[in-house]
């Protein structure tokens, strides 16, 4: 049984995580809805870019945040079996980081702060949004100071076991966030927050937009690693199966947060204000990244494969129908690895250098991102929302049928939503537009998709919906459950002599530094020495 | 450590994978010159209008004294100035874009031209289009309200056309 505190803390990050969820699906639907023109009564862009704006940074920032902080707690507790160090500290964290949200979200909602959620100036927001979001990171700054101290208190006490994998992940992306979010941080604090106030008459967009890259990328991987944990961690053993390769799993994890620092430029790769040379360093970065996946993709798939064979698959492929499919860990998996595929093969094309103009900054983009993040991200959110509920309630899940729907709904929404998306894209519609105006026949090639993603976004609505449904009704109406224990995979290796160096973080974090001197610092440098030109604030 | 034979074998796949990517990407950089709009070249967006090269009676198509063509616009809310250009298929033409407020990007769709325009900064790039006819020259960038509403046009004509109606005359 977890102890009372740890519950607490885990489920109330959890409810605040999907609250917002549930608040961005609906602005999202209103979204696809207004964006096609089908309904000109709907047409206001005022109300778009407010709403666009609010459902970015809600879902981007809160419900990623709170879910990443509770899910830590819950691995932190859970696999290193102790309770949580310093609990005032982690509630002290929660408690900022939602004030920060609760102080951006008025000005976003009264559209005082429709500056989408990459907020790039000198389009102007209201100081209090700024304030919010620097808030936001400054909390869960706390979250990853408690996880940092429990690893190595823990690794301490047991000098010659390795952390258990589900925490030597969270570790990671502790570390992976403290680094990640300094970027944004020197932004928010050096030049949004003082210019908005008014302290400062003009603002760098240049600076600004490569201090935002330097967080824009591996932010991702910050989002993703709860994903891989559930992967690695929950999967194989909710399938019948063992993890097919612990040491790989790690390497993996390490790779995600080395490689996936220092290489944002991928998102400047059109931007006039850095050099070409630097631009292919960061692309070169961007395709060695990709090879933790390919590996974590491999390393699922065995897992699965063991599991369907020890339920009694025989042949090339039978053993993928003896999967229990029905399980929504292991349909969750399944899900996302397709979704994974498809959106890696799209994210392939973003990265390559040269191939990247012809969809940057086109609906392709929004497109590939609600593939990769609101899709194979997002719905391991769900499974492990639905593999922690019971545990944090002592309540069964209050229908095993309706989550396999739930899940299913989300798939096929998402496949419905997003493969239109990139086909405009394709077709030359830019993102972020509140209307389709433009005066030439290319226009009219759009309107088709435009309603496939109505459709889509309605699945995803309805599912949305279900999962919120499914967990009020399991805290409100479910029967008593009875196995309340954490459920971690193992593999059939026992840890023989996994290298010290792995578990050496402040070799990592001296390889980090120095990966981000050489691929940022010059870079950054370069704007006090060019004679650069400031820009005044701008509204909207 | 452990890892497992297969596993092995999939690692080095997945590597050569990447290899072989960052190998095309490696030549078309190298040997086909073919890199994203990088030049790092800094102007004030608030005195475009008194700048050589960018004031409103400079801006346009120019035939440079080698033969080569150059196309200067400004990006402001909400549209790319001069709003209407022709030009030439199959021959390279560099533009120069600044933007005299907010960030904008122009994309002329199924073309690679594409870039982001940050005020303060000039955005180059330098392409060909194959395909005559009329295309939008769009902004990809949500640069406020009437980010939808931000458009130019631009005519690609075969070259034999444009050098006898056009040619010459900007
Ligand atoms: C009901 C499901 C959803 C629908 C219908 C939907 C739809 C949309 C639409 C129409 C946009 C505007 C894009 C544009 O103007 O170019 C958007 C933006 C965005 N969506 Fe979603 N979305 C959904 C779920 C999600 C989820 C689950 C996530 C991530 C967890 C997500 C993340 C984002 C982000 C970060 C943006 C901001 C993009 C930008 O500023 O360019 N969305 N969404
Ligand atoms: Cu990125
Ligand atoms: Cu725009």
């Amino acid at each position: 049984m977890i102890d009372a505190q740890t519950r607490r803390l885990t489920l109330w990050h959890l409810s605040v995580a999907f609250c917002a969820f549930l608040i961005a699906c609906i602005l999202g639907f209103y979204q696809v809805v207004e964006r096609s023109g089908i309904f000109p009564a709907l047409q206001s862009a005022k109300v778009y870019f407010a709403s666009v704006s609010t459902h970015g940074v809600l879902m981007a920032y809160v419900l990623t945040t709170f879910f990443i902080m509770g899910f830590g707690y819950y691995t932190a507790a859970t696999s290193l079996k102790r309770p949580i160090w310093h609990p005032t500290l982690a509630w002290a964290g929660f408690g900022l980081s939602l004030l920060g949200t609760v102080l951006a979200a008025i000005p976003l909602l009264l559209g005082r702060a429709s500056v989408l959620y990459t907020f790039y100036p000198p389009i102007q927001a209201s100081p209090w949004f700024y304030i919010g979001a620097a808030l936001l990171v400054v909390g869960s700054w706390a979250w990853c100071a408690v996880m940092l101290v429990m690893a190595l208190v823990w690794k301490r006490e047991n000098a010659n076991r390795p952390l258990p994998l589900a925490m030597y992940a969270t570790t990671l992306n502790a570390l992976l966030w403290l680094w990640t979010s300094v970027g944004v941080a020197l932004e928010v604090v050096l030049q949004l927050i003082p210019w908005s106030l008014g302290w400062t008459q003009t603002i760098d967009p240049g600076l600004a937009r490569t201090l935002f890259a330097w967080t824009l990328h591996p932010i991702v991987y910050f989002w993703l690693i709860p994903a891989y944990i559930a992967l690695y961690c929950f999967v194989p053993k909710a399938a019948g199966g063992f993890l097919f390769s612990d040491e790989i799993a790690r390497l993996a994890f390490l790779g995600l947060v080395l490689f996936g620092l220092p290489i944002g430029f991928h998102h400047l790769y059109v931007d006039p204000e850095q050099a070409a040379g630097w631009k292919l360093l960061h692309g070169i970065g961007t395709f060695l990244v990709a090879i933790p996946t390919l590996v974590t993709g491999f390393t699922v798939l065995a897992s699965l494969e063991i599991a369907g064979r020890l339920n009694g698959g025989k042949g090339l492929f039978g053993w993928i129908g003896t999967l229990p499919w029905g399980n929504p860990m292991v349909l969750s998996a399944i899900l996302a690895l397709l979704m994974l595929i498809l959106g890696g093969f799209g994210g392939i094309i973003n990265a390559s250098y040269a191939l990247n103009t012809m969809v940057h900054n086109t609906a392709w983009v929004s497109g590939h991102f609600h593939l990769i993040f609101a899709g194979t991200t997002v719905i391991m959110y769900f499974a492990i929302a639905y593999h922690l509920w019971p545990r944090l309630t002592g309540k069964a899940l209050y229908s095993n049928h309706l989550a396999p729907v739930q899940l299913w709904l989300w798939f096929s929404g998402m496949v419905l939503l997003s493969t239109p998306w990139h086909v405009l894209g394709l077709l030359g519609q830019p993102r972020r537009i509140s209307s389709v105006t433009y005066h030439s026949l290319l226009t009219l090639s759009w309107q088709p998709y435009e309603l496939f993603m109505i459709m889509g976004g309605g699945l995803l609505l309805a599912s949305a919906i279900l999962f919120g449904y499914l967990l009020v009704k399991t805290l409100t109406h479910s029967a008593l459950q009875a196995d309340l224990d954490p459920a971690y995979a193992e593999t059939p290796y026992p840890h023989k002599n996994l290298p010290a160096w792995l578990e050496n973080f402040k070799l990592w974090n001296l390889i980090i530094g120095a990966l981000m001197l050489l691929s940022f610092g010059i870079p950054i440098a370069q704007f006090f020495f060019l004679k650069t030109y400031g820009s005044t604030p701008w509204g909207y | 450590m452990h890892i497992d034979p297969l596993e092995k074998k999939w690692v080095y796949i997945a590597l050569a994978t990447i290899g072989f990517f960052l190998g095309v990407i490696a030549l078309t950089a190298w040997i086909g010159g073919i890199y994203p709009p990088s030049n790092v070249e800094t102007i004030n967006p608030a005195r475009l209008h008194l700048s050589e090269e960018f004031a409103e009676n400079k801006l346009g198509l120019k035939i440079q004294p080698d033969g080569s063509i150059k196309v200067v616009m400004v990006a402001g809310r909400y549209g790319f100035y001069p709003r209407r250009i022709v030009v030439p298929a199959d021959t390279p033409i560099t533009f120069r874009f600044a933007s005299l407020d907010v960030l904008h990007g122009v994309h002329l769709p199924m073309t690679n031209l594409n870039t982001m325009i940050v005020p303060g900064y000039i955005a180059q790039v330098t392409t060909k289009f194959p395909i005559p006819g009329d295309y939008p020259l769009l902004c990809n960038e949500y640069c406020g309200l009437g980010h939808d509403f931000m458009w130019s046009k631009v005519t690609v004509v075969d070259k034999q056309t444009w050098k006898h109606e056009f040619g010459g005359r900007p």
